[in-house]
């Protein structure tokens, strides 16, 4: 029975000179050095391809602040959804809304930009929306990765694109559309309009799958 | 020489449940390769097995069995150590013939 | 009484179009178990037999410059010992001091006991020449550890920093669409159109993600090594063309490896 506290001590003791020795033994790399030892790695890890070439690795504000398994901070989520406010284009001559039967065929095209597509015109390049998205009630084949888009405009009480009460809506997917991280610093929705992947007349054909009364999204 | 078959045969109940992996492109005929010429019809034609020596099946195949086809059948009355035998003949003549045992 | 085709014809149109929002909807709800049935009937006669095959003649072969075959290429657990060391894989070697993903040191064997140039293995494009024998080597080392427990290593400090570094790479962020791996692995239950996406930065269970490759591919009739899986990602993540056994992909493979710890590995396994 007394032989117990004294294995316990004896025990503790070797515990303590343990960790103590171990204290001594050089550390890791710190999170820093991690962070630019991968940066280093990724740069010479790549080589062109086709389209693909190696500048697409160098990383504006919107990627970096992204690129961790932690949120970055209010600061610099802020700063991200400013810059990308800033890059949005409007149509030219006001011309939002396009063909929803065109914007159907770019939302179920998911080509463009690979090193295997030979060219990297916008023309070449569909939207990729069912990938992510319900879209249409019709198409089964959708993603999950972002939220269901079917009943877009209805829900958001858009009965008459040309309607002032409509303009706002109009604005706010225009933008959405353009540049995701306009509201959401790390979207992981592609910035269609600002990357150059769609230009503004695929993206008016697609703001009238989502918005015109008449697309089978909003029936 | 082409690639050899993967043959199992094993026993289940008083048949033997022989399974073949076979390998060979079956091209087509009807495919453009990346400059648009048709890639040319290359497909096994006809595939024999046999039991112990004794024909037990003959198949005639088309372009429509897919890239490294996988054929399965049963032979009654096989037993333990019975042997299997396999073969194919292609559109070009080319053949190949591999053998297992009933396990 | 002869049924007229015209009113056979209406009903079965009838029928068609009342049956049609019900299709969908039992599609809806089938879909996923209609892939798995689809996967099951495919389990019977993988092609991936073939290369497993191939793998296994090429392990015992005398080839190369040097005329030797790999039966002495150490895989993590001794020279010749090949069961168990896929589970194992990506793990750090003393010989090389790198750590190294299963293809890498495959090519590692072929040049320093065959005589083969593993430079020139880097460059050549999947399934042609010797990179089509390393993906066929793998495919057989995969095989010895069917069934096995994903098992990586994390006692080295190269170790341990392979699995930081993947980590970080798993998160970057880059090209024209923003993708990163972690974009669409790193979430539970997602999927894109009807592929459901394993999250990859813990466990996703057994024979899923990490251990399900290398894996035969139905629909090109080609077998697909993790290398090749990485890579067609980042293709598809539209970055620029990463390179054959490039640190990066050996720390996501760690990455991976680590957080399947006790994953049951089902490789070669096949996909659609």
């Amino acid at each position: 029975m007394t032989k117990k506290p004294f294995l316990f001590s004896l025990a503790a003791v070797s515990a303590a000179v343990l960790l103590a020795s171990c204290a001594s033994v050089p550390a890791g790399p710190t999170a820093a050095e991690l962070d630019a030892e991968t940066l280093k790695l990724i740069q010479v890890a790549f080589r062109d391809q086709g389209i693909a070439k190696v500048d697409r690795i160098k990383q504006d504000l919107g990627q970096s602040a992204c690129s961790s398994d932690k949120e970055p901070t209010e600061a610099v989520a802020d700063a991200v959804t400013a810059q990308a406010k800033n890059t949005v284009k409007w149509p030219t001559g006001g011309q939002y809304i396009g063909n929803w039967r065109e914007g159907e065929r770019i939302a179920q095209s998911g080509r463009g930009l690979t090193w295997t597509d030979s060219s990297a015109a916008t023309s070449a390049n569909g939207g990729s929306c069912y990938n992510c998205h319900q879209v249409s009630k019709e198409e089964i084949s959708y993603g999950t990765i972002g939220p269901s888009l079917y009943n877009y405009g209805k829900n958001r009480g858009v009965r008459d694109i040309m309607a002032p009460t409509s303009q706002p809506i109009i604005e706010y997917t225009w933008m959405k559309i353009w540049n995701s991280k306009s509201y959401n610093a790390c979207s992981n929705m592609p910035r269609f309009g600002h990357m150059g992947i769609l230009d503004e007349k695929q993206i008016a054909h697609v703001m009238a799958l989502l918005l015109d009364p008449n697309s089978p999204v909003n029936k | 020489m082409a690639d050899p078959m993967r043959i199992r045969a094993q026993m289940a109940g008083d048949k033997a449940t022989v399974r073949v992996l076979m390998s060979h492109e079956m091209e087509t005929g009807q495919r453009r390769d990346a400059a648009g010429k048709v890639v040319p019809a290359w497909f096994i034609q006809e595939v024999s097995a046999s039991h112990n020596g004794k024909a037990v099946l003959t198949a005639q195949w088309g372009p429509s069995i897919a890239k490294n086809p996988f054929l399965q059948f049963s032979v009654k009355g096989a037993k333990t150590g019975d042997k299997i035998t396999v073969n194919w003949i292609d559109n070009k003549g080319d053949k190949r013939t591999d053998e297992a045992t009933v396990t | 009484m002869k049924k007229s085709p015209h009113m056979t014809a209406l009903t079965a149109a009838v029928l068609v179009a009342a049956m049609a929002p019900m299709a969908v909807q039992a599609q809806q709800k089938s879909t996923a178990d209609g892939i798995a049935e689809y996967r099951k009937m495919l389990e019977d006669g993988n092609p991936a037999d073939l290369f497993e095959a191939k793998g296994e003649d090429l392990w015992k072969q005398k080839r190369g410059p040097k005329a030797a075959s790999l039966e002495r290429c150490d895989l993590g657990k001794g020279p010749g010992v090949v069961k168990g060391t896929f589970v194992e894989l990506p793990r750090f070697f003393a010989d090389t001091g790198k750590v190294q993903d299963l293809e890498s040191r495959l090519v590692t064997c072929m040049e320093t006991l065959q005589g083969f140039d593993a430079a020139e293995i880097a460059k050549t494009p999947f399934g042609r020449g010797e990179m089509a024998n390393v993906t066929a080597l793998a495919t057989w080392v995969a095989a010895s550890s069917r069934g096995m427990r994903f098992n990586l290593p994390q006692s080295h400090p190269e170790e341990k920093k392979s699995y930081e570094i993947g980590k970080r790479v798993f998160f970057f962020r880059g090209g024209p669409m923003d993708f990163s791996c972690a974009g669409c692995h790193s979430v539970d239950g997602q999927r894109i159109r009807l592929q459901d996406l394993p999250n990859l930065t813990k466990n996703p269970g057994d024979g899923v993600g990490f251990a399900a490759w290398p894996a035969y591919r139905v629909s090109n009739g080609q077998m697909w090594s993790m290398q090749l899986r990485l890579n067609d990602c980042y293709r598809q993540q539209r970055f620029p063309y990463p390179g054959f056994a490039s640190d990066i992909t050996v720390a996501l493979g760690t990455y991976m490896g680590v957080n399947a710890k006790g994953a049951q590995s089902i490789a070669p396994s096949i996909k659609r």
